[in-house]
């Protein structure tokens, strides 16, 4: 499974995209979230910290699937 | 019929928008447009950085366009967001809207741009002097 990293996530991680190894796969956005923060906890550190799935901000409990898109949306300063 | 122009450009010319919002229906055009401000809390900011997850935030865009375009009545709305580095007083961002009377396009283009600094997956580095920072990454 590969996670698309942008900001200061690409910063935390030191790489655009991150591959979770075959036997830590999440099943959900909150599995995702729980396994970044524990392997690096500076993701805890942030003033918030989403994830879309297929370029749609995604909730705590939606599904992970093979295939899907996903990507850390580190808190956004556009504008 | 609305028109919408949705964009994410390298660089932006803000001299374009009038032509681009203007509309024989319209009776007023209301712009913003975002820059790149010297100091940040009393530090001189060198440049900024702009990075985007632009498939997202192309959606995102539209999604804050359409919404404005159903709560009023507008006729044209652009909302254009620029990446890359960007040097004081470059213009960032431009949105706007043209409506028939100037209620409509002065409360959208609020709207406008403080749903984009809300929503869209936009990210601003700040480069001073001897570091750098993601704004608002941390609390």
């Amino acid at each position: 499974m590969d996670v698309l990293l942008f900001g200061i996530a690409k910063d935390i991680i030191g790489k655009s995209e991150f591959e979770v190894p075959t036997d830590d796969i999440p099943k959900s956005v909150q599995e995702l979230k729980e396994y970044l923060i524990k392997k690096f906890p500076d993701f805890g550190k942030l003033s918030s910290f989403a994830v879309a799935v297929n370029s749609e901000y995604a909730l705590d409990d939606v599904t992970l699937n093979g295939n899907d898109e996903i990507a850390i949306i580190p808190p956004v300063s556009g504008g | 019929m609305s028109e919408k122009i949705i964009e994410i450009v390298d660089d932006i010319d803000a001299s374009s928008v009038f032509t681009e919002l203007s509309d024989a229906h319209s009776g007023g055009i209301c712009v913003f447009v975002g820059t790149v401000r010297e100091f940040t809390q009393g530090e001189e900011v060198v440049s900024l950085e702009f990075e985007t997850y632009k498939k997202m935030a192309l959606k995102e865009m539209d999604k804050i366009a359409v919404d404005a375009m159903e709560k009023w009545k507008l006729n044209k709305v652009i909302i254009r967001h620029a990446v890359g580095l960007k040097k004081v007083e470059a213009p960032v961002v431009v949105v706007g809207a043209s409506s028939a009377h100037r209620d409509a396009c002065f409360e959208a283009c609020r709207y406008l741009i403080d749903t984009l600094k809300e929503t869209v997956p936009i990210w601003k580095k700040e480069m001073f002097e001897n570091k750098t920072v993601w704004v608002s990454a941390h609390p």
